[in-house]
């Protein structure tokens, strides 16, 4: 495992708890996080927004955003603290280095597509708007 | 049978005015996928505005054929919805 992944976990509090206790679990989190070997590089605090439909009654949550780095371990703890916890109504891991990856490749391939065309100096005509019907009046 | 072909109208003959649109689908401009244009290659699934703009209001997926993003761009533009739904960014159907 010597692989370093990066993460991206969202979770939404309950709206009836305060700001302090959004704090303090986002802080448990993310030493749960820590204690696991793992290291937070962003952290955000989306704040109370309306959720598009109902969890558990509640219309609205707090979002919270952290960006992990590790090896998946201790998303796995954080998760199984997660689904215990009633004051979390949501969570969510996603993970986005090979999404990032991919992505510069992408943008790899085109940055070579654009040199293959500057390189050529042509640019292709497009052909638009030429009718194809072949009516011919049989006189 | 030939002489029954002659008679028949099949519209050959028929005058019209050649740039006439004929049928709705006739005028309509080809579409272009915006985020080739802007070069994206990573479509966030927390940018909510952005996926708005590819959810109408019932909640669905806007189709291809009516927004023009390419297929490359509307399969990311399609994991970033249905991710943003799991956390209730977006509804999965709205009433």
């Amino acid at each position: 495992m010597a692989e370093k992944r990066t993460y991206e976990l969202m979770f939404i509090v309950d709206p009836d708890a305060g700001d302090e206790d959004v704090l303090k679990l986002s802080e448990s989190v993310q030493k749960i996080i820590t204690g696991q070997g793992g290291s937070i590089t962003k952290t955000e605090m989306m704040g109370k927004r309306q959720l598009a439909y109902e969890i558990n009654h509640r219309r609205n949550g707090t979002y919270v955003l952290l960006e992990v780095e590790g090896s998946g371990a201790e998303i796995a703890e954080v998760e199984r603290r997660m689904r215990v916890n009633d004051q979390i109504l949501r969570y969510m891991t996603v993970r986005v280095d090979e999404m990032r990856r991919r992505a510069d490749k992408l943008k790899d391939r085109r940055a070579r597509k654009a040199a293959k065309k500057t390189g050529n100096g042509k640019s292709k005509a497009v052909a638009v708007g030429t009718d194809s019907d072949e009516d011919e009046s049989a006189a | 049978m030939s002489s029954n072909y002659e008679d028949r109208d099949f519209g050959f003959e028929r005058e019209y005015d050649r740039n006439m649109p004929r049928g709705p689908r006739r005028m309509q401009r080809r579409k272009i996928c915006r985020f080739c244009i802007e070069k994206v290659d990573l479509i966030d699934w927390k940018d909510v505005k952005l996926l708005m703009s590819y959810v109408p209001e019932r909640g669905k997926i806007l189709p291809r054929r009516i927004s023009g993003v390419c297929a490359t761009h509307q399969r990311m533009l399609a994991e970033a919805i249905k991710r943003a739904r799991n956390i209730a960014l977006l509804p999965y159907a709205a009433d």
